[in-house]
């Protein structure tokens, strides 16, 4: 829609009508430690109100993407440009628009959460009046407003994660950097921070967020790159990927440990795809309860089946032969 | 962004500060109470052999060994205070709080958190001076205009060591070693520094060593400021071996730090 509208403008105006410079460009991105290569050779496009996400287990190279786009780590290789500027020379100003959730708090615990808020907006230049307000706006929005006047030692780690995000936006930023933001909490205090995210999203800030867990970058991303040591193995929008590379669903069964790949044979035919892991197998299929109705008719009876619609987690297995938390 | 570039420091210096509103009670209490005791301790006890010795108040120029004493502890105090303030606190900003991390992040570099974190070492060295100048001040021997000139000097002793620590504390992945650096790189410097007798009564190779340390260069200016007897030239060139040790601290802080903070 989006697309067709912008060629038939062309015909008629002198400059399109939608500007969309990418947030972030980078070209052929590389980071190298030594002899070890973090990220090897990526291309990523950003564009303004996206949620974007990088997803793959550790040591894929995520985090040091991050670190390279938080200009916190210098580019080895490639281009890379952030808000149209380049990071090694204008990394201060970059940052200054900004926001960055860390993967590991790095709050100060001994300070009440106001005083983290106020500190963390002095680094941007930001008037200590300006700061008060913004802050506790920003404590509000977090649902942290009993909390004001409390050490952060005290509080929980989703409140803690919370003061990180609210911290974040102390400088309105046009772009928000989140490394696994909901790793490490229970599923109560993620909702939570989803329900943050989601919002500030529909204020249309720019968000990347690294994860290394499906039902979140199914939740938060538009749009998101799967990495495997350090470079991109597929690209698209979350349900794009499932279409593209799997079944909508998968029955799931079990024969017992180790007894799993045996059954290969008997189930020819069945589903359109069959991925045999330790414990289970895995069969990709349009219509799981029909690849189900399948194995009766066959009278192969497994310990115990379930169908469920299929996730990133199994588009992840099919691109890299693993699981993705292992 | 030119503002946020020159006030970076003062940035990072106000976490720091905000920090010691918390301690400052234990800080100043330290500053006043330490050198009180190691002035009855050596200076009373040890001044009474001294000066009753062979040699009489000759020994020491003239000077009793009471304010020869004194005036070393306006150096010695801020090196001690501030060895241990760029060791643990420094550590903490890299590893454990993990603040420094949190202050690049933002348009803060990481040459401001060095110079930043140099500031706030300097807050501490001028608490640790003037708790030791003033009871100093309470003593006839040690009153002296001078010892307000004093305070800065000692401060910039305890920068000496500082910043070169807090260089070192950049390379560094654990807390191991930080114990010895303190038993030997501060513990002699108090020793051997010119604190207790001149340097000229070591023998020649510790002598010259002694006077390339810092410690030997900010009590020989604290005692010439307090006590008199320093030509303007020595004192303006122990001044400059301060400055100039200050400045080298900073500037391999400033490299460390980026290594540390942007690999």
């Amino acid at each position: 829609m989006l697309e067709s509208g912008y060629v038939a403008c062309r015909g008629l105006c002198d400059t399109p009508v939608m500007d969309v410079r990418p947030v972030i460009m980078a070209r052929s991105l590389v980071k190298r430690f030594g002899d070890f290569t973090a990220v090897n050779g990526i291309d990523v496009e950003i564009v303004p109100g996206e949620a974007f996400g990088f997803l793959g287990p550790n040591g894929a190279g995520k985090t040091s993407t991050m670190r390279m786009i938080g200009c916190v780590s210098p580019v080895t290789d490639g281009d890379l440009r952030i808000f149209d500027l380049d990071p090694s020379t204008d990394g201060r100003e970059i940052r200054g628009r900004m926001g960055v959730v860390p993967q590991l708090d790095q709050l100060d615990t001994e300070l009440t959460v106001a005083e983290n808020l106020l500190i963390y907006g002095r680094y941007f230049d930001i008037s200590r009046r300006d700061c008060r307000a913004k802050a506790d706006e920003l404590i509000e929005f977090v649902q942290l407003a009993e909390k004001r006047d409390s050490k952060v030692d005290s509080l929980s780690g989703g409140q803690k994660r919370r003061v990180s995000i609210a911290r974040s936006l102390i400088n309105d930023p046009e772009l928000l950097l989140l490394d696994e933001p909901t790793t490490g909490l229970d599923p109560q205090a993620r909702h939570v921070l989803w329900d943050r995210l989601y919002q500030l999203k529909e204020r249309g800030a720019t968000q990347v967020i690294t994860t290394h867990f499906m039902d979140e970058a199914e939740q938060l991303c538009d749009r998101l790159v799967v990495m495997d040591g350090g470079e991109i193995v597929a690209e698209g929008s979350p349900q794009g990927l499932i279409t593209e590379h799997i079944r909508r669903e998968v029955l799931e069964v079990r024969f017992g440990y180790g007894r799993n790949e045996q059954q290969l044979p008997a189930l020819d035919g069945v589903g359109s795809r069959i991925e045999v892991l330790p414990d289970r197998l895995l069969i990709y299929d349009d219509d799981g309860d029909a690849a189900l109705s399948e194995l009766h008719r066959r009278e192969i009876v497994p310990e115990s089946a379930l169908v469920r619609r299929s996730s990133l987690e199994d588009v992840f297995l099919k691109l890299t032969g693993r699981t993705l938390i292992e | 962004m030119h503002t946020i570039a020159s006030l970076g420091p003062v940035r990072v210096y106000n976490r720091e500060w905000t920090y010691f509103r918390l301690v400052w009670r234990t800080a100043v209490f330290g500053s006043v109470i330490q050198p009180l005791m190691y002035l009855m301790g050596i200076g009373l006890g040890i001044g009474e052999l001294v000066d009753g010795g062979p040699a009489g108040p000759d020994a020491l120029g003239g000077v009793s060994y009471f304010a020869f004493y004194a005036t070393a502890l306006i150096a010695t105090t801020p090196m001690f205070v501030l060895g241990q303030e760029s060791l643990w606190p420094t550590m903490d900003g890299f590893t454990w709080s993990r603040a420094h991390q949190a202050m690049i992040a933002t348009p803060l570099s990481s040459r401001d958190v060095a110079l930043g974190k140099g500031l706030y070492f300097g807050l501490r060295g001028l608490v640790a001076g003037a708790g030791v100048v003033l009871v100093l001040a309470c003593f006839a021997e040690t009153r002296s205009w001078g010892l307000i000139a004093a305070i800065p000097v000692g401060v910039l002793t305890g920068l000496s060591y500082a910043m070169a620590f807090a260089a070192w504390v950049a390379t560094r992945d654990t807390d191991n070693s930080f114990s010895a650096l303190l038993r030997i790189g501060i513990i002699p410097m108090f020793l051997f520094g010119g604190a207790f007798y001149p340097v000229d009564q070591l023998p020649p190779v510790l002598e010259a060593i002694a006077r390339v340390t810092p410690i030997w260069h900010g009590i020989e200016l604290c005692r010439g400021l307090v006590l008199g007897g320093l030509d303007p030239a020595t004192g303006l060139l122990h001044l400059l071996v301060l400055l100039a040790f200050v400045t080298a601290g900073s500037i391999a802080a400033s490299i460390t730090f980026d290594r540390r903070l942007r690999p």
